[in-house]
């Protein structure tokens, strides 16, 4: 859960780029990085819609994130893309992408002028995942980076052992007759718990919202499991012994009911606490995230050799009191103020 | 450990009643005996030790982790749980222990209140380095308190009565008397044999259920015997080996609290178990409730309390006498034993519950309607053949009780719920008109289906005034009859007086909040109940 910020810290008031109301901007190039409103120039770190907006003139995102960014925003939405590493510069100011883990297209972004270097971390995680490029460290001055799960009680398993817990899962639900769903963000979670699970195992259906994003995917190579949609004639094939991925909000609607019996799961990193799980009355929880865990923090923000570390997203206050008291230079990065209902879809993680 | 943490895990893992009786049975079907007994008492919610202070343990897990105390609490404030929190941030490289339960409990556990800090801080390190994650969670629930794992003691009894293969009442029986957590002990406890010697032991209650159809649907009132239904504690009074117990519903042992029932103890033949009702009495006509509930928290009893608020104890079965177990014999056999017990004592204390003659069921009717004057909550039709059963077994114990009290109450306050009702507005807090303005009189959480909930909760939010906490104020539109059981003075309430088990009856939307009650209603109320007259 984002914590709203502390007054921001007026010392990074002639850094490259700055909090505004509108969100990141870097004054030298005239452009917003994930922008929460509609702005001329937006460069986009990932197509999520707490970091992507529609109504911008212009974006600018990585070559494989144009699918989903298009998908998000609208079909003939006007989008220059980048190659991961490749550069561009927009009024005198050097701009590249690199790949930020998190999911197909996700980017960092680099921003150079006059020597100094800063980069927007974006949403992003350290370890490997087969349905997007691995994120790669970037040597800058200043990172910013997010905190979504900056305590260190998050530590990720193994993401080969919680697949196997999946499909076991999976697999003792069909012994009992029961349909096996996972609730799952729409975009980039769904995909990657669709690419891992043993779809051997029996037939899969998604639900609407996931299945716009598994075309895109599949569009862009990565390899996806035959889906169905949940139709009536699906909903036959299912129920029982398929699995179900589906976005956090079926939760409890007449939609997910058609295939009872059920036993339910919630795959995020927010299940690594017990209690998570428990308030939602879930059945279990897989712990698959698509952000950084503490440690993957703190290594990340190592290995950009950044003198000086710039906090959102998350757990702020905590990340940058332990980053002081361990000697860094650091200073917390408004977040935009999240509604008590959350995200429109929920996709913060 | 490993099968027990299995356990737990499968426990965890599921909502559904049956799939944990299920999981637990195979675990006492699957456990060596010595594990199992540990892993019952611990199951059935007492706890092994005195709880380690959790600030220390907060402490050393910032000494192991090298964590700054803030961050720890940070941690603790995002999870939730002590035993958890401190689980995960312990750095992993414990791989986990084979060791089985009872020498995890007897080695790293027991052991602990008679060390010394310096003593605990060693054990507790040690078993650190050894436990996995799931291994040292469970661990830390063990050392500091209850352990709870969402299964009811009743549902545990049920699961081992299950993998003992007999009945779940003889099990509950069982467990309610004396038993170490020893191989030994369990193995009597999951064994065939009787042991019903065994004193002090009370009987699983037999519970009645609510008669709401008319009472001629039962057939024939001569195969009935009727009584009053006592407003007070039901209790067990047992005499046996010399001693005298007093079990309530909650299987405690109270008699503490009721030195008069000690009295009648001593006077009881040895063997003897007596099932009643401790009312609180004052000249020949029972008290409220609330006159009892003040003797009830107290351990020690003051004398002048003791004369403020005299007990009785009316009896009206009997289970067990000179040793034997009465309990297949028919009501009017063991009445007729109670009879002639009770008219064998000569103590003032101990009341025989009256018989209700009448010769029809409206006539029955008619006698029931003076239920409050006397004191009572209603009548108890017994059918006259049947044994003493157990649980609530419907069919052969009816409480037929008066209608409750009503009064048309306006919801001013509404509160979260917890558990599932976590995310919806349930929890309410009502108020009457007094001097033009609502004064609340009660709070009530129960009596509304699922789509009155969602569309009280929808008002709640676009209707709120004002936030105190978790409390919203609301605009005072909602009308809902309140039904509750009685009414008592109070000087804790604002409006002066207190209501029991107050729920929502009715939803009035036909009402409008102008036209709820009166305090004034709800006093005059008070005042007939205190002259003991009909209102």
């Amino acid at each position: 859960m984002p914590m709203p910020p502390e007054s921001p810290d007026t010392s990074e008031a002639d850094s490259l780029i700055r909090a505004t109301e509108r969100g990141l901007y870097c004054e030298a190039g005239g452009f917003y990085v994930d922008p929460w409103r509609p702005v001329d120039r937006a460069v986009i770190t990932h197509a999520h819609s707490d970091h992507l907006r529609s109504g911008c003139e212009r974006y600018l995102c990585s070559k494989p994130g144009l699918g989903v960014l298009r998908r998000r925003v609208a079909e003939d939405a006007r989008v220059e893309t980048l190659g991961y590493g490749e550069a561009t510069t927009i009024n005198g100011v050097r701009v590249s992408l690199h790949p930020a883990g998190h999911l197909l297209g996700s980017a960092q972004v680099r921003v150079e002028h006059r020597g100094r270097v800063t980069v927007v971390s974006g949403d992003y995680k350290t370890e490997s995942d087969p349905t997007c490029a691995d994120f790669e460290p970037v040597c800058c001055d200043t990172f910013i980076t997010e905190s979504t799960f900056g305590l260190p009680v998050y530590r990720w398993p193994d993401p080969g052992s919680v697949v196997d817990e999946i499909n076991a899962w999976w697999r003792g639900n069909q012994e009992t007759g029961r349909t096996s769903v996972i609730f799952a963000y729409a975009l980039g979670k769904a995909q990657r718990v669709l690419h891992a699970v043993d779809d051997s195992i029996g037939p899969i259906a998604v639900h609407g919202a996931v299945k716009r994003f598994v075309d895109v995917y599949a569009a862009a190579g990565v390899r996806m499991p035959e889906v169905l949609t949940a139709t009536e004639e699906s909903r036959k094939a299912v129920k029982g012994r398929g699995l179900v991925v589906a976005p956090p909000s079926a939760l409890g609607t007449p939609w997910l009911r058609k295939f009872a019996p059920l036993s339910t799961a919630f795959a995020s990193g927010w299940m690594r606490i017990r209690g998570a799980r428990r308030r939602q009355s879930l059945d279990r929880g897989f712990v698959v995230s698509d952000h950084a865990d503490w440690p993957g923090l703190l290594r990340a923000i190592d290995a950009t050799g950044a003198s000086r570390v710039g906090i959102t997203h998350g757990y702020v206050n905590v990340l940058h009191r332990w980053l002081i008291e361990q000697g860094r230079d650091a200073f917390v990065v408004p977040t935009r103020y999240e509604s008590e209902s959350g995200n429109d879809d929920g996709e913060v993680e | 450990m490993i099968r027990f943490t299995r356990l737990f895990q499968e426990l965890d893992r599921t909502t559904r009643t049956s799939e944990k009786t299920a999981a637990l049975e195979r675990y006492f079907r699957e456990a060596e005996p010595a594990d199992a007994a540990w892993a019952l008492r611990v199951l059935t919610g007492n706890r092994l030790i005195r709880r380690v202070n959790t600030r220390l343990l907060r402490q050393w897990v910032a000494e192991v982790t090298g964590y700054p105390g803030w961050l720890v609490d940070e941690s603790y404030g995002a999870v939730g749980d002590l035993s958890e929190t401190l689980a995960l941030l312990l750095p992993s490289g414990g791989v986990g222990v084979n060791e089985p339960l009872h020498r995890v409990i007897v080695d790293h556990i027991l052991p602990l209140p008679t060390l010394d800090e310096a003593g605990q801080r060693e054990l507790i390190l040690d078993t650190w380095a050894t436990f996995d994650t799931e291994q040292r969670f469970l661990f830390h629930k063990l050392i500091s308190g209850a352990f709870r794992v969402g299964a009811s003691k009743k549902l545990v009894t049920n699961a081992l009565a299950a993998a003992a293969g007999i009945d779940a009442a003889v099990m509950q029986h069982r467990l309610m008397g004396d038993w170490q957590p020893t191989a030994e002990d369990y193995a009597r406890l999951i064994s065939g044999e009787d042991r019903a010697d065994e004193p002090g032991r009370p009987y699983p209650f037999y519970l009645a259920s609510q008669l709401d159809d008319p009472p001629d649907t039962l057939g024939d009132l001569g195969d009935w015997q009727v009584e009053w239904k006592w407003d007070g504690i039901r209790a067990q009074l047992i005499r046996r080996g010399g001693n005298t117990l007093v079990w309530s519903r909650g299987e405690e042992g109270i008699a503490d609290a009721f030195p008069e029932l000690r009295q009648i103890g001593e006077a009881l033949p040895d063997g003897t178990v007596l099932d009643g009702e401790i009312v609180a009495w004052e000249s020949d006509r029972p008290l409220p409730f609330s006159a009892l509930q003040r003797r009830l928290n107290r351990k020690r009893v003051e004398a002048m309390l003791f004369q403020d608020v005299p007990v009785v104890y009316v009896a009206y079965d009997l289970l067990e006498r000179d040793g034997k177990d009465l309990r297949e014999r028919s009501t009017i056999d063991r009445r007729a034993m109670l009879e002639a017990m009770v008219d064998a004592i000569d103590e003032d204390d101990l009341l025989l519950s009256p018989l209700i003659d009448a010769a029809s069921w409206d006539e029955l009717g008619e006698q029931r309607e003076q239920s409050r004057q006397r004191g009572v909550e209603g009548m108890m039709l017994k059918r006259k053949t049947s044994p003493y059963g157990v649980g609530r077994k419907r069919g052969d114990w009816w409480k037929w009780k008066v209608d409750p009290f009503t009064v048309d109450a306006v919801m001013i306050y509404a509160q979260l719920g917890t558990g599932k009702r976590a995310s919806l507005y349930t929890d309410y807090t009502f108020a009457v008109w007094h001097d033009g303005e609502l004064t609340p009189i009660a709070k009530a959480y129960s009596g509304l289906n699922d789509d009155e909930i969602d569309e009280v909760d929808r008002f709640v939010r676009r209707n709120t005034l004002d936030r105190r906490g978790p409390v919203r104020v609301v605009r005072p539109e909602l009308v809902f009859e309140l039904a509750f059981e009685g009414i008592n003075a109070s000087t804790r309430h604002r409006s002066g007086i207190a209501l029991r088990f107050p729920r929502m009856a009715h939803w009035r939307k036909d009402k409008p909040a102008q036209e709820a009650d009166t305090l004034e209603n709800l006093q005059r109320l008070l005042a007939a109940r205190e002259r003991g007259v009909s209102p």
